[in-house]
């Protein structure tokens, strides 16, 4: 059915490079985060992809961990997030600029 | 063209192109809802991959729980009143250099693919993936990392209430 599973990491690094053009061009941090959130999503399409090539379920157990940490992390996140915000008023990670210099 | 290339084909470009939507989008409403896209395209190449589970997971988990809570928070702050970013001039060239390396990074990832796939060993049979499998895998051979999950899960829950808490 499936030659390879190449064009499945190839898309993997597509989608991982726009996830970083995210991170890297936007002012927003809730834009940043959300491309943060892409860049996991595409890391875990590789390790499916893999899992896939060989036949084996580690790959799987990755992504399932892998998961579980990115919910954790926005949960944690946003709630710092939403603390700045309280504290600020702004969502701009350019006015976090306190320890600058 | 195999009808799994084609399906696959047609899955990717959704996938891409919610990414790029989500990228270009005027505010971060739609851009959350353009990556809610993108994580309902990825959940079906998981199945196309033979990871049912995962599936499943990915859209009650991805796109169902941690897409919810930024869609919370959004709301919440107002932000899809923010609208673009309107500070160009502090990136003036750093957005236009941003862009141009990714494009070359994912040039160079279609030409490594290219010319190296014929390389790349036989695909495996497909094993059972679905929740009897990843459930004895996970006991029998992970039982560590699921302990320690269960205690980041715990952090997570303890941090995110401490810093929402009131003084």
């Amino acid at each position: 059915m499936m030659d390879s599973v190449t064009p499945y990491v190839l898309l993997s690094a597509i989608l991982f490079a726009l996830g970083v053009i995210g991170v890297l061009a936007r002012r927003n941090a809730l834009m940043i985060f959300m491309s943060i959130e892409l860049m996991l999503n595409s890391a875990n399409l590789a390790l499916v992809a893999f899992a896939r090539q060989w036949g084996q379920l580690d790959g799987q157990m990755f992504v399932f961990f892998i998961m579980t940490v990115a919910a954790a992390e926005v949960a944690v996140g946003l709630a710092l997030i939403v603390t700045i915000f309280r504290a600020r008023r702004s969502t701009n990670v350019d006015d976090l600029a306190q320890l600058k210099g | 063209m195999s009808p799994d290339f084609l399906l696959f084909l047609i899955i990717a470009l959704v996938a891409v192109a919610a990414a790029l939507g989500m990228l270009f989008s005027r505010s971060a409403l739609y851009a959350a809802l353009f990556l809610i896209t993108n994580f309902g395209a990825v959940a079906v190449l998981y199945l196309l991959l033979n990871a049912p589970f995962l599936a499943v997971v990915q859209v009650s988990v991805y796109a169902g729980a941690i897409m919810v809570l930024f869609l919370f928070v959004i709301m919440l702050l107002g932000a899809e009143r923010l609208g673009r970013d309107p500070e160009t001039a502090t990136m003036r060239w750093q957005r236009p250099l941003t862009i141009t390396l990714a494009v070359a990074l994912i040039v160079q990832a279609v030409y490594v693919f290219a010319t190296r796939a014929s390389a790349a060993p036989a695909v495996a049979e497909a094993v059972d993936a679905g929740p009897l499998s990843i459930g004895k895998t996970l006991i029998n051979s992970y039982l560590l990392p699921f302990e320690v999950i269960a205690i980041v899960l715990l952090a997570a829950m303890i941090g995110a209430v401490v810093l929402t808490r009131d003084k």
